[in-house]
């Protein structure tokens, strides 16, 4: 049964209210001690337009242990994989090695400056360059661009691409691009984004693509398909060899959305598959941080056919006598041009490296083999107990369970499972998503969750089922251990409030 | 073992309670055809010390901004961080959060997120800010797109003197999405004859790449509504300690690059693009937003809002495809408005703006540098013109004493010859910038002399 020591962690600073930092503010404190001025106190309105000097500058003035305190009293409203099990299907929340951060801090990293020269980053562009080969090899492409800010990004700069490829052979009819109804919502947003229209289409009763429906919609008009592999329910698209050779016969391209990548690491890679091109989110596979919603990285990989289309700059190797040297090609005429300010996330690229160096190839394979492993133990654990989208025998790396029971038997609906599961001490699964499947529960738990803690996880699952039974209002009104309750996201829309009020604040109020 | 928990009886008991004999039986779904039939091709794998000494070699293979002396500027600055960002951003219940969809669990980000809306609104005089963008350059592209959705309007008017990078990512941006990029230098005479019924707006960077302060805003914003177009500011937030908010001046949207407060250089990212606007455009706004509100018992909380804009519900309809954007960079912009506060931005805006003089009046008093631009006013960059080729002089200047001179601008505007973009902020002592002065009239003279 259930141990209570792993409740969520209230402790007195949970349960407390923590004002907003604003109402902390008192005239004349400071949080910061800056130097003195070393230079002559020259006049600013000798240097500045006089109509252009700000007059007054709406910020708190706090001490810096009020903003100490502050913070942490935040964190500790927050949940996080250091906290507990955070089984959030497709968002891959394995644990974010330290060392990571310790590498990531060394000035000799951290302190570049994307525009000093070459000869002096010659460190920062071998952690690039050899990122970039990782991942090559690791997704069975030929050249790969760490471009991309996160995963979307990478999506955008993939349909980028897919317009240049056709305009460049002279082919400005292809407008459509063909998504899974069972696809992140970034798929149509990101293809729309570059213009595209989307052609949705039906998965089949499997929770596979249906090749007849893809078929009906194949056209001289297709300019890509966007498939991601294993798909949103945790199956592996078995047709997809074939899937990828349609496509192409009809003169499209074959996008891979590789957010679930780590079922597939060291076991199949989508260029053998038949994919032309992909993208890979640093922050699931690669265990960089989420940081509560970025920093991310979403590197693009391709096929041969389509680097000359990768955004500039790319990182390249030559030999020069002895000694490689790394530099930043901007010479690339037919290159769809820049998509980021610099290089993209450097620092996210150097944990994904470093995470990499530390697994090395076997390791790779055994994260995505115990990935597997835990998701089909949690699926046969709660197979009995709720019902398994689509009924498959297997899962890949996440299982989705549907709360279509539970929702007929006591209305006791997906939402309210997760909300119960909080007071267990757990983060919740991924609520109704994948779309096509009624009350969905996503659930991924990720390779470095050990069997017990799989066990504790389970245990709650079960005892929730039994509550919807016993005593659905239970369920219906948690979390109960959380520092607050459910919130009224209507009032949040209609009253909209987004800033504090005012920006000025009043003292003793 | 890797970060992998369970032992192999462990892995015994799960492969007995699925019902199979082994791992390779749940691989069954992919066809044999396409499985990896050899290891990958990789390095590794390394343990916690030897990936240490690795990246350790490989650190020390660059020459950091901390022990050299840096001038460079253009984008990405070298700003005093104080040392609590570090440390509370580090914490793992932030470190470690996903994007907040379960606010019963995630109240501490989502309240973080919310001041730093809430900053970015009173740095820039706007009324709503999203939660953050990727940087500075992408936020710029997502502004322009806003622009051309709610104008119903397809060109977009820059101007020559936003960042090179903006422009080419902008560029980018609207090219593959069929929209039209035009450029216009900075002129009010110019500007007016670009302004037409298809302008969708006018995007204007304050202070400019260059480091100048466009004195005319005003103008440029009053022509630009005149032609029903929308104006987007890009701004340095540094800069806002001292100069106008751009709300005040009339601007619509306003967006640029945070990485200035509190976030370290990390050659080039991850950055954070900020992104305010006026009332009227929020439900446009790409990316997300959190609002407060109350919880069943009546309580405030926190909560991500106004979400029918976002891809997870809008799908092709959204405002923008953004997904994941720059939470943990927010936050650290957060402590950093919070700690330095109203008296403390103002102090680093004055400090920066008085050191970036008294370089600039040493460094134009030297024999044969001149300054293009005599008289217009600047924050922390200026541009020096020098009689000899810019690389040849940065080269030099690094070489013999650790000094990293400026950007050279050949690349960027090769009208103004042999030109260094110099940043001087607040972490460069007077000392530091006697150096400079000092090598590089040394370096000046002895390079002109060897021409001769």
């Amino acid at each position: 049964m259930l141990n209570n020591n792993y409740q969520m962690n209230k402790t007195a600073a949970m349960e407390s209210y923590e004002p907003p930092i604003f109402e902390l503010s008192r005239t004349g404190r400071s949080g910061v001690n800056l130097p003195d001025e070393d230079v002559p106190n020259y006049d600013l309105e000798e240097m500045l337009p006089q109509h252009l000097i700000r007059k007054d500058l709406p910020l708190p003035e706090v001490s810096e242990l009020d903003v100490v305190r502050h913070f942490t009293r935040l964190s500790q409203r927050n949940y996080g994989i250091d906290v507990g099990f955070y089984p959030l299907g497709s968002c891959t929340m394995k644990y974010n090695p330290k060392v990571h951060e310790k590498i990531a801090s060394m000035p000799g990293f951290a302190m570049l400056h994307p525009f000093q020269p070459e000869e002096t980053a010659q460190g920062a562009l071998a952690v690039l360059w050899s990122l970039q080969s990782f991942l090559s090899e690791i997704g069975g492409m030929d050249a790969t661009t760490l471009q991309p800010a996160a995963g979307a990004h990478g999506e955008l700069l993939a349909m980028m691409m897919t317009r240049a490829y056709h305009l460049e052979k002279g082919d400005d009819k292809r407008n459509e691009v063909i998504i899974p109804d069972s696809a992140h919502g970034t798929n149509p947003a990101s293809a729309a984004r570059c213009g595209f229209t989307v052609r949705s289409i039906p998965s089949g009763s499997d929770g596979c693509v249906a090749v007849e429906e893809l078929e009906k919609v194949l056209s001289e008009r297709t300019a890509a398909l966007m498939l991601t592999n294993p798909n949103t329910l945790g199956l592996f698209e078995k047709e997809v060899v074939k899937i990828c050779a349609l496509v192409h016969d009809a003169g499209g391209l074959v996008y891979c959305d590789g957010a679930n990548m780590n079922a597939l690491l060291g076991i199949a890679r989508p260029g053998d598959m038949g994919f032309d091109i992909m993208h890979f989110n640093l922050h699931k596979t690669f265990s960089t941080p989420h940081g509560g919603g970025g920093a991310g990285g979403g590197a693009v990989s391709v096929k041969q056919h389509l680097e000359p289309y990768l955004p500039i700059p790319v990182v390249e190797r030559r030999k020069e006598g002895e000694n490689e040297r790394y530099w930043l090609n901007y010479e690339r005429p037919r290159s769809i041009g820049r998509i980021h300010s610099f290089y993209g996330a450097f620092l996210v690229a150097l944990r994904a490296y470093a995470y990499i160096l530390t697994l090395g190839p076997k390791g790779l394979r055994e994260v995505a083999e115990n990935a597997i492993l835990n998701a089909n133990y949690v699926r046969a654990q709660l197979k009995d107990h709720y019902d398994v989208a689509y009924n498959s025998p297997l899962c890949m790396h996440e299982v989705v369970l549907s709360a279509k029971r539970q929702k007929q038997e006591s209305g006791v609906r997906a939402l309210d499972i997760s909300k119960r599961l909080m007071d267990y001490g757990f983060h919740p699964p991924t609520n109704y998503f994948p779309l096509i499947v009624p009350e969905a529960l996503m659930i991924e738990p990720t390779e470095t969750e050990s069997k017990q803690t799989l066990d504790r996880f389970v245990a709650a699952m079960i005892q929730i089922a039994e509550e919807t039974k016993e005593n659905p209002e239970l369920v219906k009104s948690a979390p109960h251990a959380t520092p607050i309750s459910r919130l009224d996201e209507v009032k949040a829309v209609r009253e909209l409030d987004v800033r504090y009020e005012p920006l000025f604040i009043k003292e003793n109020a | 073992m890797g970060y992998i928990s369970n032992t192999e009886n462990d892995q015994k008991e799960i492969l007995a309670a699925i019902g199979v004999s082994s791992t390779e039986e749940l691989l069954a779904p992919i066809p044999e055809s396409i499985r990896l039939k050899r290891s990958l091709d990789l390095p590794g794998p390394y343990d916690e010390l030897s990936l240490l000494l690795h990246c350790r070699k490989l650190a020390a293979l660059n020459k950091d901004i901390d022990s050299t002396l840096s001038f460079l500027g253009a984008g990405i600055y070298d700003h005093f961080r104080p040392a609590i960002i570090e440390t509370l951003i580090g914490r793992g219940e932030f470190l470690t959060s996903y994007t907040p969809y379960q606010p019963e669990m995630s109240q501490g980000m989502l309240q973080v997120l919310y001041e730093y809306q809430t900053l970015i609104c009173a740095l820039t005089g706007m009324d709503i800010a999203n939660a953050s963008m990727y940087d500075g350059a992408t936020a710029t592209a997502e502004a322009a797109m806003m622009a051309t959705d709610i104008t119903g309007r397809k060109e977009v008017l820059v101007l020559s003197t936003v960042h090179p990078h903006y422009r080419q990512v902008l560029r980018t941006y609207l090219q593959w999405a069929q929209f039209i990029y035009k450029e216009v230098v900075p002129e009010s005479e110019a500007i007016g004859e670009a302004l037409s019924e298809r302008t969708a707006c006018v995007i204007l960077q304050q202070p400019d790449f260059l480091g100048y302060v466009v004195s005319d805003i005003a103008n440029i914003i009053g022509a630009t509504h005149a032609s029903g177009a929308l104006a987007i500011t890009v701004v340095d937030p540094i800069s806002l300690g001292i100069l106008c908010a751009p709300g005040e001046l009339g601007a619509d949207i306003v967006v640029g690059e945070g990485q200035g407060l509190g976030i370290a250089p990390g050659y080039g990212g991850p950055l954070l693009g900020f992104f305010a606007c006026r009332k009227e455009f929020m439900r446009h706004l790409p990316g997300r937003i959190v609002g407060a509100t109350t919880d069943q018992r009546g309580r405030r909380g926190y909560t991500m809002t106004l979400r029918t804009r976002e891809q997870d519900i809008r799908r092709e309809k959204a405002t923008s495809n953004i997904c994941t954007n720059q939470t943990l960079l927010a936050l650290a912009a957060t402590i950093y408005l919070c700690a330095l506060g109203k008296n403390g931005l103002r102090k680093v805006a004055e400090l920066v703006i008085r050191k970036a003089h008294y370089a600039h009046k040493a460094l134009c008093s030297i024999p044969d540098i001149t300054d293009p631009f005599s008289g217009k006013p600047f924050f922390k960059e200026f541009v020096i013109q020098l009689p000899i080729p810019d690389r040849d002089v940065c080269e030099k200047l690094l070489e013999e004493n650790g000094i990293m001179g400026g950007l050279p601008l050949q690349p960027y505007y090769p009208e103004l010859g042999n030109a260094l973009l110099v940043c001087v902020t607040e972490t460069k002592t007077r000392e530091q910038i006697d150096l400079y002065v000092e090598t590089l009239q040394r370096v000046v003279a002895e390079m002109t002399a060897y021409a001769k």
